[in-house]
């Protein structure tokens, strides 16, 4: 394989992606987070994507959403370079991250992922102790001085979490045994905790009651004071309520992308207008 | 089984028959057609009411064919489950058998029969200058037949003969007594002393003193005459003769007495042994594991290392045993019949073991973890070693300490590096010193012509099982203790 060559190509790609600059995001008024050009990933012969170009704005959230199978997850997880992990995934295409290549050697996997924090559809909290999984990311990045600074952290991150009130007097209970929503807000402080610039969320809600669901999206709507939020959701009014910009995949393909309220209420697309009333997905 | 069949075959025939009845009454109400349709038999599958075209078929869940291929499904889950059944109460009634013939065998090695006797430490018999020259046989003599009748001591054959009740290790035995507390010489101490394994076993009940039967009966030549006997039991008598707990099966090494021998070299050679196989095994296939499942690329290299290491696991440990003795011994030069050559070709053994069992624990790990782990920045090996290792951490200990067990119950491959050395003195055992391990001391026991090395080797078995339910105990205790709640 001729890997010079293919670096060679990214390289020209990245240079005219970083001068295009992401008109999308003007619209907005703030700058792009992340620029992505001409993305394709291939599970082994698959394909998952097709070229899809997208820009992220920083301080708003962007809503993926599309029917089963349509590779928004797939696209959310080459932010953070998770599909690395599938040995036979495979990705092409150019990944800015405030104008780095993600995907070129700008940037190391390991600290991206924590510049780049991800919040899993299945709460997945270690099986260590609240103060342990909040704790664990800034030990591992030294991102604490000392043990004060280190309990300052973990206060901060589970109060931005909305936990805090409720698991203070237990922060060496396990994570485990907390219910499920505290469980999904324990992985927010943990991915909190890094200060990454970017929050990746693959269906953060899903597996959560309408209480829990609204406690997490009054959380998105609070982080995106600081944070460039990434949300994936099934859900069409999840992503009316939370979002400030919607894209719209299907099989593989971006269809559409704008504004949520210009998309939800006036598509330019049939597919997105037959998406949204139901007709499919 | 059969009479479950034929009543299921006459449940059938009684409900379709009673169907058939009915079926003909509905049909007489029901147009022409509809009854055609049901007369001609089309199976039951469909209700004979209703067959008009377009309607939706019912399933006729009461019809005769359904009702019988119910009970022909239900009995065969019962089959299914007597059979199991069985299967279980097989296996339990020959452990059932094992175990209670090990124990019917070995109890009675636990017990040892002891005689208490009166010496006279007579100064010019100890030779208290040097004790080792002492005549220690005639100061045990004196004392037997101080406790005896007259007869025995005016009879010389009888007086000589009468030190067979005792064991042959009762003068060493005395005589490191009084070594040890020389103050008693020239007393008269009181002092139990071992007796003889035929007297042991006569008091024990398992040897008679007469054997054959009718016109041919006569007294047991193991017992070396019938005065011996009566001199036995005129001891008894005297309440001399005593059987406590025998520490001495434990504390005592390997003897070719009988009723000196006991296990102690045998478990500290285990000891050793075992521990050389954790030291190499344990580190190296918990390493090889981790490479294998969580660094190493998925190649056509390592799938034939895998291949490799799972046809390691199922090789017979005799091999095992042959590569060590010509490698090991032949090439490098390690000393033979020590627990550090024992302990490497165990540890060749037990390392498929370790790595298949560590693999598997890390593979059990659910990828929502590793995906957790990453996800806050951590590197790979971070990963492993600070989530993925503690979670499967319980896996790979049960999978360890089986794998021990295996190398504990191990015979074979000891033999062929000559591990079943005689160690009649454990004062001197080390790594490259000879030794033997319990299996292949049980395997010398059960070779020796003495009736009480039978009990003796039930109740070594019986030892090593007892070590082995400890260590399989204690693999359960911690796959309880430490799996991880979710």
């Amino acid at each position: 394989m001729n890997n010079g060559e293919q670096t060679d190509m990214r390289t020209t790609d990245a240079a005219q992606a970083r001068q295009e600059g992401g008109g999308a995001c003007s619209e907005t008024g703030g700058d792009c987070k992340f620029i992505t050009r001409n993305v394709n990933v291939f599970y082994g012969e698959k394909q998952a994507i097709f070229d899809v170009s997208l820009d992220i704005p920083d301080r708003a959230v962007m809503a993926l959403i599309g029917p089963s199978g349509c590779g928004k997850s797939t696209y959310l997880r080459c932010l953070n370079r998770m599909n690395d992990l599938i040995d036979i995934c495979r990705v092409e295409g150019t990944f800015l991250l405030d104008g780095e290549d993600i995907y070129n050697g700008d940037i190391d996997p390991v600290l991206l992922r924590a510049r780049v924090g991800m919040v899993f559809q299945k709460p997945n909290p270690f099986p260590k102790s609240i103060f342990e999984n909040v704790a664990y990311g800034p030990r591992i990045h030294g991102l604490a001085k000392d043990r004060t600074e280190l309990e300052e952290i973990v206060e901060t991150s589970l109060r931005k979490a909305a936990l805090w009130d409720e698991v203070k007097d237990r922060l060496h209970a396990p994570g485990t045994g907390l219910s499920g929503g505290q469980q999904q807000r324990l992985c927010i402080a943990r991915a909190i905790a890094t200060r990454p610039e970017v929050i990746l969320m693959d269906e953060p809600a899903s597996a959560l009651d309408p209480i829990a669901t609204a406690r997490i999206e009054e959380l998105i709507d609070e982080l995106k004071e600081n944070y460039c939020i990434v949300i994936v959701t099934h859900s069409m009014q999840q992503a009316a309520r939370v979002s400030d910009r919607t894209a719209f995949f299907h099989l593989g393909k971006l269809i559409e992308e704008g504004p949520t309220e210009q998309i939800f209420t006036a598509p330019k697309e049939q597919q997105t207008q037959d998406y949204i009333t139901g007709r499919y997905g | 089984m059969t009479e479950e069949d034929k009543q299921a075959k006459a449940d059938e025939s009684a409900a379709s028959a009673q169907h058939e009845q009915a079926r003909q009454a509905s049909a007489g109400q029901a147009p022409a057609s509809a009854a055609g349709a049901s007369a001609s038999g089309d199976g039951g599958s469909t209700s004979s009411g209703d067959a008009a075209a377009g309607a939706v078929q019912r399933v006729d869940w009461h019809s005769p064919e359904m009702l019988a291929r119910l009970r022909r499904r239900h009995a065969a889950n019962r089959r299914m489950k007597y059979i199991g059944l069985g299967a279980i109460v097989l296996a339990a009634a020959l452990l059932g058998i094992l175990v209670s013939s090990l124990v019917n065998n070995g109890t009675s090695a636990f017990r040892q029969t002891y005689i208490a006797l009166e010496f006279d430490l007579k100064p010019e018999l100890v030779n208290p200058e040097n004790m080792r020259r002492g005549k220690w046989r005639r100061i045990v003599k004196e004392g037997l037949l101080r406790a005896l009748p007259e007869e025995y001591r005016q009879n010389r054959r009888l007086a000589r003969k009468v030190l067979k009740i005792v064991s042959r290790s009762a003068p060493y035995a005395l005589r490191d007594h009084v070594m040890e507390n020389p103050q008693l010489v020239g007393r008269t101490i009181s002092f139990e002393v071992l007796a003889a394994d035929p007297f042991d076993q006569y008091n024990k009940g398992i040897i008679p003193a007469v054997i054959g039967d009718g016109e041919k009966q006569r007294p047991n030549p193991r017992l070396g005459g019938p005065e011996l006997v009566r001199a036995f039991e005129i001891l008894k008598e005297q309440q001399r003769v005593s059987m406590p707990f025998n520490w001495g099966l434990f504390f005592h090494a390997d003897s070719r007495l009988p009723e000196t021998a006991g296990l102690a070299g045998a478990i500290v050679g285990s000891f050793l042994t075992l521990l050389v196989c954790f030291v190499i095994s344990f580190p190296t296939g918990i390493l090889a594991a981790i490479y294998l499942e969580e660094f190493a690329p998925k190649n056509r290299l390592t799938d034939f290392i895998e291949i490799n290491i799972n046809n390691l696991a199922a090789v017979p440990s005799v091999v095992f045993g042959l590569l060590g003795l010509a490698l090991f011994i032949g090439f490098f030069g390690v000393p033979r019949s020590t627990p550090l050559v024992g302990g490497m070709v165990l540890s060749l053994m037990t390392l498929p073991t370790i790595i298949i069992a560590t693999r598997a624990a890390l593979k059990a790990v659910p990828p929502s973890l590793r995906e957790a782990a990453l996800g806050v920045g951590a590197s790979h090996h971070q990963m492993v070693f600070h989530h993925v290792l503690p979670v499967a951490m319980p896996g790979i200990l049960t999978g360890a300490i089986i794998g021990m067990a295996q190398a504990l119950g191990e015979t074979a491959p000891l033999l062929l590096v000559g591990m079943n050395a005689f160690i009649p003195d454990i004062s001197n055992m080390g790594l490259t010193q000879p030794a033997t391990v319990l299996p292949t001391q049980i395997y010398s026991w059960a070779d020796s012509p003495e009736r009480g090395f039978v009990s003796r080797t039930a109740a070594a078995i019986l030892v090593l099982l007892g070590f082995l339910v400890v260590m399989n105990a204690l693999a359960i205790w911690l796959r309880q203790r430490y799996s991880t709640k979710w």
